[in-house]
Formats: C-alpha cells, sequence, structure tokens
C-alpha cells in the first residue's frame, strides 16, 4: 500500500468512526424511547390521572395527587425562579463590561454546574431543618435555585440578540433606561424568554434528587405549602424500587408522562426559537 | 435621570446578586451543618472505609472510590463517542442532518434522571447480567470481572453515566470546534492534508477547549444522582471489579438522608455533599476558564477568510 493510500484509507476510517458514534449515542435514545413509550402506553389509563395511589398491594390507582404536587412544586419554582432570573439576566446584558455582572455570570454558571442533590441538601438545611418539617416550600424551592441560572443565563443571551437600534431609539425619545429596558427590549426579546423558561420548567419537572428531602412525598392529596407533598418523579422513583409488579406498571406510565412532557415542550421550543430567528436574522 | 439610572442598576443588581448569594450561602450552610462530622472524625473521614451508622463509626472512602471510578469509567466510554459525535454534526454531515442531529443529542439530555434510573433497572440491569453470567470462566478470575453475576453494580452505573454526559460533552465540543478559523483547515487542506488531517489540525488547535468540555462532562458525571442510585447496587466497597455492586457520594446521600436519624450521621452525609460540592465547583470553574480562554484567543485570531462553517450552524 502506497503511503498517500494509507493516508486516505485512515481518513476514511475515522469518518466512519465518527458517523458510528453517532449511532452508538442514538441506539441508547431510541432502547429508551421505546421501553418508556410501550410499557408506559400499556400501563397508562385514565385513572392513572384521576385516581390517588390504592393502599399497598392493592392494584389499579393512579398518580392524581403526585401529577398535581409536581404542577405545584414547578409553580412555586417560577415563581421564585423567572422574576430573580429575567432580572439579573438583565443586569448582565445592560451592564455586560463590568465587574460585577462577570461575578453573576460566573456565579449562574457554577451554579448550574452544582450536583441536583446538593442543591437539595442546601434547600433542607434552610427551609426543613429550622422548621422541622417536610414541605412543598422547600421543594419549590430547590427547583427554584436550579431554575435561577438557567433563566438568568437565557434572558441574558436572549437581550443581547435585541437590535442595539431599538434600545437607542427608545432612549433617543427621552426613555430612562429601565423604562427602555423593560417597555422596548424585553418585549422584544419575550417570545424567547418564554421559550427558555419552558425549557427550564422541563428540566426541573424532571428533577427527582433535590425533592428527596425537602417536598419528600406524601400518600395523600394535598396543596397545603407547608406540608409534604408528592411529585411525580419521587413517586415514579418509589414505585420503581418497590417489589410491586402493579407498581412498577404505574412507574413505567408515570416515567411517559415525564418524557411527554418533555417532548412536548422541547419541540414547542424549538418552533418558537426557529419562528424568533427569522424575526431577527431578516 | 442620573438619579433613576442608578435606582435601575442597584435595583436589578441586587438580583443577580442572590446568585452570587446562592452559592456562597451553599458553601456556608454545608459547613454549618457538618461540623460535628468534621470536628469529630477530621481527615480521618476521607481515608477510612468502615460505614456504620449504628456504631456511629464514618468513613466515606468507598464513596468517594465509587464517585471516582464510575465517572472516570463513564468519561473513558463516552470522550471518544462525544467527539466522534462533534465532528460528525461540525465537520462531516451533510446540512440537512445536521440540525435533526443536534435535537437528537439534546433530547439525550433533556429526558430524566429518573427515567434512565427506571430503564436501567429493567432493561439495562437485566442486560448486564446476561453479559456477566456469559463471561468466559477464566476472565471472571480477573479482579476487574470477580464477583457473582448480579446485574446491578459498577458496569452498569458507568455505561448509564456515559450515555448521560454524552450529550454534555458533544454540545460543548461542537461550540470549541466552531470557533477554531477556517483558515486552520484550509491551511491543513492546502498543504495536501487528507480529512482526518485537516479535522486533526483543528482538534489540536482546540486541544485546551476540547479538555474543558471534557471536565464539564466529568463534573456531570460525579454529581449524577438518581440513574446511578438505581442501578449501581449500593453496597459501600472498596474494590476494582467491574461486576460488584458500590455505592457513590451522591447515591449515599439520596438514600440515607430521610433514614438518618441521629445528628452525627445527618452532619457525616452533609460533609458527603460538602465535598462534592467542591469538587464539582472547582472542575466547572476550571473547565468554563480553559474553555474561555479557548474561545477567546481564537476570538483574537486573524481570520483570513470568512467562517461559513459557523455561519451556516448559526
Amino acid at each position: 500500500m502506497t503511503r498517500v493510500a494509507r493516508r486516505k484509507a485512515l481518513s476514511s476510517l475515522f469518518v466512519g468512526f465518527c458517523a458510528l458514534s453517532v449511532l452508538i449515542a442514538l441506539v441508547p435514545l431510541a432502547f429508551v424511547l421505546f421501553y418508556v413509550v410501550s410499557r408506559g402506553i400499556a400501563a397508562l389509563n385514565f385513572a392513572f390521572f384521576t385516581q390517588m395511589p390504592k393502599p399497598v398491594g392493592e392494584v389499579g390507582g393512579g398518580m392524581a395527587n403526585a401529577i398535581v404536587g409536581t404542577l405545584i412544586l414547578v409553580g412555586l419554582a417560577a415563581g421564585l425562579a423567572v422574576p430573580v432570573g429575567i432580572i439579573s439576566g438583565v443586569y448582565m446584558s445592560e451592564y455586560a463590561g463590568s465587574r460585577f455582572a462577570t461575578a453573576i455570570r460566573f456565579a449562574a454558571d457554577t451554579l448550574n454546574g452544582v450536583p441536583s442533590i446538593v442543591i437539595g441538601v442546601f434547600a433542607y438545611g434552610i427551609a426543613v431543618l429550622p422548621f422541622k418539617q417536610f414541605s412543598a416550600i422547600a421543594g419549590g424551592l430547590a427547583l427554584g435555585i436550579m431554575m435561577i441560572p438557567i433563566m438568568a443565563r437565557t434572558t441574558e443571551e436572549l437581550l443581547l440578540l435585541v437590535p442595539s437600534t431599538m434600545r437607542e431609539g427608545a432612549l433617543a425619545l427621552g426613555a430612562t433606561r429601565a423604562r427602555a429596558v423593560f417597555t422596548v427590549v424585553l418585549p422584544a426579546a419575550l417570545p424567547g424568554v418564554v421559550t427558555g423558561a419552558m425549557l427550564a420548567l422541563a428540566r426541573i419537572a424532571g428533577e427527582t434528587a433535590p425533592l428527596l428531602f425537602t417536598s419528600f412525598n406524601n400518600r395523600f392529596f394535598t396543596t397545603k405549602l407547608t406540608q409534604p407533598i408528592s411529585s411525580l418523579t419521587v413517586q415514579v422513583f418509589t414505585y420503581a424500587i418497590s417489589p410491586y409488579e402493579d407498581w412498577h406498571r404505574q412507574a413505567w406510565a408515570g416515567a411517559l408522562t415525564l418524557v411527554g412532557m418533555v417532548l412536548i415542550c422541547s419541540v414547542l421550543a424549538r418552533i418558537a426559537t426557529r419562528r424568533l430567528e427569522r424575526m431577527h436574522v431578516r | 435621570m442620573r438619579n433613576s439610572e442608578t435606582w435601575f442598576r442597584v435595583g436589578t443588581g441586587a438580583f443577580g446578586a442572590l446568585l452570587v448569594l446562592i452559592v456562597v450561602g451553599i458553601g456556608f450552610e454545608l459547613t454549618r451543618q457538618s461540623m460535628l462530622s468534621i470536628a469529630k472524625f477530621g481527615f480521618e473521614f476521607w481515608r477510612t472505609s468502615t460505614w456504620d451508622p449504628v456504631a456511629g463509626q464514618f468513613g466515606a472512602l468507598p464513596f468517594i472510590w465509587g464517585t471516582l471510578y464510575s465517572s472516570i469509567l463513564a468519561l473513558l466510554i463516552a470522550t471518544p463517542i462525544s467527539l466522534g459525535i462533534a465532528i460528525f454534526i461540525s465537520e462531516l454531515c451533510p446540512d440537512v442532518l445536521r440540525q435533526p442531529l443536534v435535537f437528537l443529542t439534546e433530547l439525550l439530555a433533556a429526558i430524566p434522571s429518573i427515567v434512565y434510573g427506571l430503564w436501567g433497572i429493567f432493561v439495562l440491569v437485566p442486560a448486564v447480567r446476561a453479559l456477566e453470567i456469559w463471561t468466559p470462566e477464566p476472565l471472571r478470575h480477573l479482579p476487574l470481572f470477580s464477583g457473582p453475576p448480579l446485574g446491578v453494580g459498577m458496569l452498569a452505573a458507568a455505561a448509564i453515566l456515559a450515555v448521560m454526559v454524552i450529550p454534555f460533552i458533544s454540545s460543548v465540543a461542537r461550540e470549541v470546534l466552531r470557533t477554531v478559523p477556517a483558515a486552520q483547515r484550509e491551511a491543513a487542506y492546502a498543504l495536501g492534508a487528507t480529512r482526518f488531517e485537516a479535522i486533526r489540525a483543528a482538534l489540536f488547535y482546540a486541544r485546551t477547549g476540547i479538555v474543558g468540555a471534557v471536565m464539564l462532562g466529568f463534573g456531570r458525571a460525579l454529581g449524577e444522582t438518581m440513574a446511578v442510585t438505581m442501578v449501581i447496587g449500593n453496597s459501600p466497597k472498596v474494590t476494582a471489579s467491574l461486576f460488584a455492586p458500590q455505592y457513590t457520594m451522591a447515591a449515599v446521600i439520596a438514600n440515607e438522608f430521610t433514614e438518618a436519624a441521629d445528628p452525627l450521621y445527618v452532619n457525616a452525609l452533609i460533609e458527603i455533599g460538602l465535598v462534592l460540592f467542591v469538587i464539582t465547583l472547582a472542575i466547572n470553574v476550571l473547565s468554563r476558564l480553559l474553555i474561555v480562554a479557548m474561545t477567546s484567543a481564537s476570538r483574537r485570531a486573524p481570520a483570513l477568510v470568512e467562517d461559513d462553517a459557523a455561519e451556516t450552524a448559526a
């Protein structure tokens, strides 16, 4: 084999390896989705969404309390993270060059990398321990802390995409900085911010670790924020490691619900971003 | 006018300060809550491997071992695959495939950890058990493959972790590759390089950022909780065997926190959380610095030709 032929062969081999890696990564994705969908659909029924868990050993029942619990927790998290995230995003983009903005950006990136279980321990320390009570509030706090950095960074990036002529126009008309930002720049970026918020919500709705010892779990239906509350993810975990066949079935149904939620959110977000990009680029 | 500007800056800055406060607060709170354990065991905590809540004896070595072992193993599997994916998407694949592939790899990251765990328990673990039973007898005598074929254990954990970090590493690596000036590749091609050689030149140029991407994946793997907890077997042992059930730092917190009644026990668990926090913090900071160094260096580099690849990818 000539030297050139060998080099060409090596190059083809490399291209082949890269294509193969894509396939290798897609295989587990296909497998996970296949099992979640096939086992989930088999287990999913109307009762799953409307009924409460049955006592141990009894077949049937559903996760109505967990679904409501997840919605409450995610709502609490959004209530904390959306304002804090958006406003700190505004600061980072408005004062992009300043040292403090760099510090915030750095904090956001580090917070994003902190393991969710550690966030759970932190929330336990500040919201469970002092009151000696697991609560929905503690769970919402833990999820909110996870969501803040995502919101902040998304908002910052989107605000920087808004054409500077819009801000300059507002300032030239005599608007104060606050007015220019909140009535002109932020509304221009709003569709993107909403998209980002949805993606962040989808992500934290799937979190389990930070809830294990903050919102804990509850076999009963509750909407009290100071009480332990059930969530889809913790319920799936409890059922998955249990020895009961019927609980395993319901765990798959719960997993399908979670994945469906994430999928719908990310597809919607994707469509919205594409529309947004088209609007801004042209 | 001036006044309203100041108010705006202070007002929005206060929300930003909250982010800094949370990061500092985590470190402070975790230290405060683990004082009992720190005072009682000191450095011994990290060197001994007896974990006996009843006797009040806590040594965290097996958890450190399990965490590092599973994460490093996962990276060994995930790094080549992730780089392959990043290179395929950014350099090789036809334009029509690019967006769908990006979407699919992102989907891999979007699937909740608990779903991976559920799939791990009921699909992956039985498959791993079959593989372990099928392993030829002579191999089973090696320390790497010793122990009964349980299915749950290090191998299953590392495999599932690898799947979970692939999307992180490949997406950062893709970003990093995009910052390599097209002139780098064009110069290589002009000298008669093959595709592989040109990409190797680009990879070499991007090496700092690539290392950053892999470290970011490492940080993710260290802190991953649910999926690992569900398949690793949760047994605090220091062993090299891939077939043996082991335990990780995140998993022990997830499993034992609500059961820990004794203050010292809780403190010991929180100390594990503290160390996990410090380690992931250090790794994240370091990897971000590497990535920033890489991307800002290439921004300064003179671009001879407009980077068409980057334009179309954007």
